[in-house]
């Protein structure tokens, strides 16, 4: 099962080698990875979707506790939590698709960012799987190119 | 106003530190130059591995933090071993190394190295520190974290430019991270549950390891053993956290354990692992490792705990806190059946060689050390097969007396540890046990024990072979003794070399410890032993003695590799 962790950490060089290191390290994975500054300059949030059972879970969310630098680990799919995620699409489209393209982006709620003459940027944001199911349904335009963020989430709790 | 050196020696005087190993070169010239007439004993070694080991050593002998100063480059990436091994057994030091300066820093210049990306696996954390105003804060933190929580090494990386630079940053008198807050107290209910465990169970057994010295526990562990009469069996890294003269110790248990450890751990209905981590070489096969026990663990990290093994009771806290709360709660019992069955075991089954006719048995020396130091010496090994005999054949009784690289296995430890040690207890015996393997690996310390008189003494198990492993071969790879032969007889063809007669004793360690100004002495027969090893801890300085010992004799008994501790091998006849 696949895990979102967000990761408080000290925002200072070579705090996200530590935590990559450390997750390669020990032999676990990472599917997706998306790191900024967090609302406190001084720190940073890198969220992350690892691949792994409970006891996978429990080594990583102490391992990293345990780095100096990170400051709170949460593991987001223990709680109600919101998740999304942003993907470029650039696709193949001449006067001939463009309209069907146009069609197919309003339905999924995604944006045409720029428009070219043999290809349209698309703007899409969802949870994966309704990012995957946009790629999914536009391919058969030609995607010349996909840039995705990676998972960020936040959890649901007030306090 | 002070420069980036006199921050440092300030937060070192700070830190408390007396002893410093090390080695200079061109980045660290200022901080060098700053140590000249600094308060600090300095002591040279003739390479930065021995620098760390012996800061290591000094750690596990006094339980203070151990400091080491090395230049930038080769320098830096020479401690990576001796990091390495303090950072998988928990030894608080700390490695300064020098940089080249921050505006140069990624243009490859000379003797540069990326040292905190090196480092960063091998260390519990690390500093490269870009801005003098960081380094009196950095200091402070290094030797804060390197000693608190679980200990480790931690490695501060300072730039020339830096160390050159002037701040008016003072030193902190307290340091506090966000980031970093170990649990030290357990949690009361968790000790609660755990005491009832005890106070349940028919056959507990306390399996202690090297937790319960670096929390300074050994008096609790015996308390409570005594107390509530439970055996204790402990790791390699906790021997000397029970005296093992004592009438409940098993001795060690794991891969080279004694049989009753080892009966004792599969039978038990309660395994409280006091300051022990699971490893690998202690379990054997997981699935069968304890099957009839309840397993507690008290731990100061909490990664430790259910790691390998699934706990039932996990305590996290710091051993000495946790048993202090944990023995006004344990009942006093007298266990009688479970007692006299180990009594048993203990009797049936003691660590045993084969003392039959005239050979020069490795086993032999180590008891004959045992004898003549009475058991009150510092031991410090190598790694290999008199590693395990010097944990089998020698009893200690007292916390860090045993040092040894348990986690990371490090050949070449043991002489520069040994220094280290003595350094940090002057007025103790301290033996480096050690194989004729191990012992041409950092042999070039020796200079630094004899130009500081420090008085170790070197006894080398010479069988000719890299014996651990040769015995593995023995036992699993059909005999094939692919290079662990040190000598030439036995080799495959593809390392024999051409007209190369077997010249005994090469190197001849008794030349090359007096070539480096110690005492070298050689026993080659069973009788020589005893006189060889009074003459060497009669002398003033360090000395040497060389044991030719019979070169197949093996470990024994041994649970191979993923097996379950029952199943023990004795001997290969």
């Amino acid at each position: 099962m696949k895990h979102i962790i967000s990761i408080l950490v000290e925002n200072r060089p070579g705090v996200l080698a530590r935590v990559i290191g450390l997750i390669s390290g020990r032999g676990y994975n990472i599917d997706s990875l998306n790191v900024a500054p967090a609302q406190d300059a001084t720190t940073s949030r890198i969220t992350m979707t690892v691949p792994g059972d409970n006891r996978v879970m429990e080594q990583v969310t102490k391992q990293l506790n345990k780095l100096v630098d990170v400051i709170k680990v949460f593991d987001l799919t223990e709680q109600k939590y919101i998740d999304r995620e942003l993907a470029l699409v650039k696709v193949c489209s001449t006067v001939k698709n463009r309209s069907a393209v146009i069609e197919l982006a309003a339905l999924c709620r995604a944006e045409i960012i720029a428009v070219q003459n043999k290809a349209m940027i698309i703007q899409v944001v969802g949870a994966t799987d309704e990012v995957n199911n946009f790629l999914e349904l536009i391919k058969s335009h030609g995607i010349v190119e996909v840039s995705r963020t990676g998972v960020i989430a936040m959890s649901k709790a007030e306090g | 106003m002070r420069t980036g050196v006199q921050c440092l020696m300030d937060g070192l005087k700070k830190a408390g530190v007396q002893t410093i190993f090390g080695l200079p070169g061109g980045q660290v010239l200022d901080i060098f130059n700053g140590l000249y007439d600094a308060p600090f004993k300095f002591v040279l070694t003739r390479h930065e591995q021995g620098a760390t080991h012996m800061a290591d050593g000094y750690a596990r002998a006094t339980g203070r933090v151990g400091c080491c100063l090395v230049t930038s480059g080769p320098g830096a990436t020479n401690t990576v071993t001796g990091l390495g091994t303090a950072y998988m057994d928990s030894i608080p030091l700390v490695c300064i190394s020098g940089q080249v300066p921050t505006h140069m820093i990624g243009n490859d210049a000379f003797q540069e190295a990326d040292t905190t990306g090196i480092t960063r696996p091998v260390t519990k954390h690390n500093y490269l520190v870009r801005n003098v105003d960081d380094l009196p804060r950095i200091i402070a933190e290094a030797f804060y974290i390197a000693g608190s929580g679980k200990p480790g090494p931690v490695l501060v990386d300072i730039p020339k430019d830096v160390q050159r630079g002037t701040t008016e940053a003072a030193t902190p008198n307290e340091v506090k991270i966000r980031g970093y807050n170990p649990t030290t107290e357990g949690h009361p209910r968790q000790i609660e549950k755990l005491a009832e465990a005890i106070n349940k169970a028919k056959k507990p057994l306390f399996y202690v390891g090297g937790g319960a010295i670096s929390s300074n526990a050994a008096e609790e562990v015996a308390q409570l053993a005594r107390k509530a009469k439970i055996p204790v069996t402990t790791t390699l890294l906790g021997l000397g956290a029970f005296p093992e003269t004592d009438a409940l110790a098993l001795r060690m248990l794991g891969m080279h354990g004694s049989v009753t450890a080892n009966f004792a751990t599969h039978h038990c209905d309660l395994l409280v692992s006091i300051g022990a981590r699971f490893d690998d070489r202690v379990t054997g096969k997981i699935a069968e490792f304890a099957p009839h026990a309840k397993i507690a663990h008290i731990d100061i990290d909490p990664t430790s705990i259910s790691k390998s093994v699934p706990v039932d009771i996990p305590v996290v806290g710091d051993v000495k806190q946790v048993l202090k709360v944990l023995i006004p709660l344990v009942e006093s019992k007298e266990r009688a059946e479970w007692l006299t069955q180990i009594q048993e075991w203990k009797q049936k089954h003691p660590f045993a060689y084969d003392q039959k006719g005239s050979k020069l048995m490795p086993q032999y020396v180590i008891e004959q050390i045992y004898a003549l130091t009475k058991g009150d010496a510092i031991i410090v090994t190598e790694v290999g097969q008199h590693q395990m005999w010097s944990a089998q054949y020698y009893k200690y009784t007292k916390p860090r007396t045993f040092i040894s690289s348990g986690g990371l296995g490090t050949m070449g430890f043991g002489l520069p540890a040994a220094i280290g040690a003595q350094f940090g207890c002057p007025g103790k015996v301290v033996v480096d046990i050690s194989g004729d393997g191990s012992a041409q690996m950092n042999f070039q310390e020796l200079v630094v024990a004899v130009e500081h008189r420090i008085p170790i003494k070197v006894v080398i198990l010479n069988n000719g072979y890299l014996g651990m492993v040769r015995q593995w071969q023995e036992m699993f790879y059909k005999k094939q003794y692919s290079a662990t032969c040190l000598g030439q007889s036995g080799r495959g063809k593809n390392e024999k070399i051409k007209d190369r007669p077997d010249t005994p004793y090469l190197p001849d360690f008794v030349k090359l410890a007096e070539a480096h100004g110690a005492l070298g002495l050689r026993a080659k027969t069973k009788a020589a032993v005893v006189p060889m090893l009074e003459k060497a801890f009669a002398a003033d300085g360090p000395a040497v003695v060389e044991c030719i010992v019979e070169p197949e004799a093996n470990v024994y008994p041994m649970v191979p590799a993923g097996a379950s501790l029952l199943e023990m091998i004795h001997s290969m006849a």
